[in-house]
């Protein structure tokens, strides 16, 4: 625990200060780009572009050994894994748009031949004399043990650049994910802003790749925004929430992984993200899974309210178990089903309205009562008060109930 | 029996020479929007085929055809949200990417994912992103103007609701407010009265006719067979190839729509139809 608490506040050292800042900042970039891939419901297409960076880092060492340079320069793995990861998401785009595959077909084609083109890349770069080469694995599923300055540097820059184009193009991006067709009549063009969604995706997955990984890189981009959807009815604000549970996410899981020895980094980042999407899964209020229990038992309760005031009105037996108990618990029915004064008093204004339904539904035939009249609605909400006197005055005057 | 119903149903020439039918596709004009040989295919199926169509200023027209006879296909071509295997659009006489600015295109309502992270008034500012551009923010005076189109349409109250917990009428109305709030000159709708209820239906059309009121043009998918002549002046019978084209009163006819829909139009329907129409 103390463990935790020192890497938290950047005590734990000049390596696990620098990874948990990087990984705070790639979690914000990850999150708030990843948005709108999620929102244009291509979350997979991320995957299949991390996959795809693969090749790229592999061709890439090859060719700065066999030119004399070092093969682990980071700029150069970095150009190789986006040119690769460029390649991959046009084909994918391509195959998608030009052949009768559909878009999941060509993402699992793409994401399984680029990845095994880049293992097969990776046992030949093992087995080659030019050594150096431990580490390359790192970018598999993400190592921190060697960040450096620069590469938290490489993070913050890259990371502000595609946050800063998520905001600046949400309008058309936005316009597209929601409505496709309608971006297109407006003369936006379509295919430019999907490529734009996922070289942003690409982006942060190339300056992501040397801290989480390829692998896990994915659950960086879409964790945030399906978690941010829970919390928000706006899609601007899902790319800044989305940001922010990215952010916490490799923020909080550097620090715990920084507090332990065996604690990889990036699996520990894709948790803690995961543990904030469960959160918020079953407590956000209105779209958690606790919210919508309750607004199911509160609305079951109100039908079997009303439908038990209108048998108690119509003098029938009530043999619903459930109801017969919500109405003896709320003091309207005796147990054995006998109304009380109250239950007798709210059927008889039930009864009441019932009857004025009636009458607005013979008045109003044809202006489309369509979606009211369901038996809930309460009629003071669909007819002014001088209309429901009219009703009234065609009814004539109260009738009594019970037969008393 | 076939034959019979070519030979009988099918007023212009349609006696193809080289793809191109042997009348000479006169000049659109200034037509809001008009089509020359226009053909779309999926796959090497054509959807719609070398359609010569016109749709005049200042007036209601319904594009109507059996399921499958290519009716959204032929909108959507025209205005480049599908690509078009061949032929011409003109708005308004020009080309189609100058006049965007003057087209507002409802789409059909099934077409979007309506759980998606918006409010109503989000869905009509959306209307206004061309004008706005990607750095400009939204003026008082477009919100106004937003809030007013959802007013026009009868939604004014709903503002801050997330569309999904609206019905499929108010849906649709929603859209509708967001193609007004592109002040347009050419209102192109694909099934704006599917599915939707009556009191919507009726809001629907009144929005519409005050359009054509101010000059404007509407053309609309449309299915309803019994509501044409009460609600358009001019149709495009379609069914892959033009069958007819032109004011209501004289093409609307049971001849045309035998030729349309072939068998699949009910004898009893037409009996309707015929009566709707008065003296026939």
């Amino acid at each position: 625990m103390n463990a935790f608490l020192q890497a938290l506040f950047l005590q734990a050292g000049y390596n696990a200060a620098l990874v948990a800042i990087g990984a705070g900042l790639l979690g914000f970039a990850a999150g708030s780009s990843g948005t709108f891939m999620f929102l244009r419901k291509r979350a997979l297409f991320s995957d299949a572009v991390a996959h795809a960076t693969l090749p790229g880092v592999g061709i890439a060492f090859i060719l700065m050994v066999s030119l004399g340079g070092d093969g682990r320069s980071l700029p150069g793995l970095l150009a190789g894994s986006a040119l690769s990861a460029w390649i991959g998401l046009l084909l994918i785009e391509w195959i998608s748009r030009r052949t009768r595959l559909a878009e999941d077909a060509a993402i699992g084609a793409v994401l399984g031949v680029f990845f095994g083109i880049g293992i097969v890349l990776l046992t030949v770069v093992q087995s080659m004399s030019a050594g150096r080469q431990a580490g390359l694995e790192g970018f598999l599923l993400g190592s921190t043990a060697g960040m450096l300055f620069q590469d938290a540097v490489v993070i913050a820059i890259g990371g502000s650049l595609a946050v800063l184009v998520t905001w600046l193009m949400r309008r058309p991006m936005t316009l597209v994910a929601f409505d496709s067709d309608y971006a297109a009549a407006m003369g936006y063009n379509v295919r430019r802003i999907d490529l734009l969604m996922m070289s942003l995706v690409m982006a942060v997955t190339v300056i992501g790749l040397k801290l989480v990984g390829l692998i896990l890189i994915v659950a960086m981009l879409i964790i945030p925004a399906v978690t941010a959807r829970f919390w928000t009815e706006r899609s601007s604000r899902v790319i800044w929430i989305a940001g922010a549970v990215g952010a916490a996410a490799g923020y909080l899981g550097a620090a715990l992984s920084a507090s332990a020895p065996a604690l990889p980094t990036g699996p520990i980042i894709v948790l803690v993200a995961a543990g904030i999407f469960v959160v918020s899964l079953l407590f956000a209020p209105v779209r958690g899974v606790l919210a919508a229990v309750i607004r199911h038992r509160r609305f079951q309760a109100r039908v079997h309210r009303r439908q038990g005031l209108l048998a108690l009105a119509a003098q029938h037996p009530i043999r619903e178990a459930y109801t017969l108990r919500l109405l003896a618990r709320e003091g309207l029915a005796r147990p054995d089903g006998v109304p009380t004064e109250t239950g007798r008093a709210q059927a008889a204004k039930i009864a009441r309205d019932e009857r004025r339904w009636d009458v607005a539904r013979e008045i109003h035939q044809d202006a489309g009562l369509t979606g009211r009249y369901d038996g809930l609605t309460p009629i003071e909400e669909v007819f002014t008060a001088d209309e429901i006197a009219e009703f009234d005055r065609r009814l004539g005057p109260p009738v009594a109930l019970g037969g008393a | 029996m076939i034959q019979s119903h070519l030979t009988r149903g099918w007023p212009p020439a349609i006696a193809a020479t080289q793809g191109r039918t042997e009348r000479p596709a006169e000049l659109p004009g200034d037509a809001p929007l008009a089509v020359r040989g226009l053909t779309v295919s999926y796959g090497e199926k054509p959807a719609v085929f070398s359609l010569d169509a016109t749709f005049p200023a200042a007036s209601m027209s319904a594009i109507i055809g059996p399921n499958g006879a290519g009716k959204s296909t032929l909108l959507k071509a025209a205005i480049g949200v599908i690509p078009r295997l061949s032929g011409e659009v003109y708005v308004f006489a020009q080309p189609l990417e100058k006049a965007r600015a003057r087209i507002a295109y409802v789409p059909q309502r099934a077409s979007v994912d309506w759980d998606f992270p918006t409010t109503v008034m989000d869905v009509v500012q959306m209307g206004l992103y061309r004008k706005v551009g990607l750095l400009g923010r939204l003026s008082g005076a477009m919100n106004a103007r937003a809030q007013d189109c959802l007013d026009r349409v009868g939604m004014a109250d709903f503002a801050h609701r997330q569309i999904g917990q609206l019905s499929g009428g108010q849906q649709q109305r929603v859209f509708l407010a967001r193609a007004l709030a592109q002040d347009a000159h050419l209102f192109l709708l694909d099934e704006p009265f599917a599915g939707v209820d009556a009191a919507t239906e009726r809001a629907i059309i009144d929005v519409l006719k005050i359009l054509k009121a101010e000059g404007k043009a509407v053309v609309a998918v449309h299915h309803d067979l019994s509501t044409v002549r009460d609600y358009f002046d001019h149709v495009f019978l379609i069914n892959v190839r033009r069958i007819a084209e032109g004011p209501v009163a004289t093409t609307f006819t049971t001849e045309n729509l035998q030729a349309t829909y072939g068998g699949r139009l009910a004898a009893t329907h037409l009996d309707e139809l015929s009566m709707a129409s008065g003296a026939r």
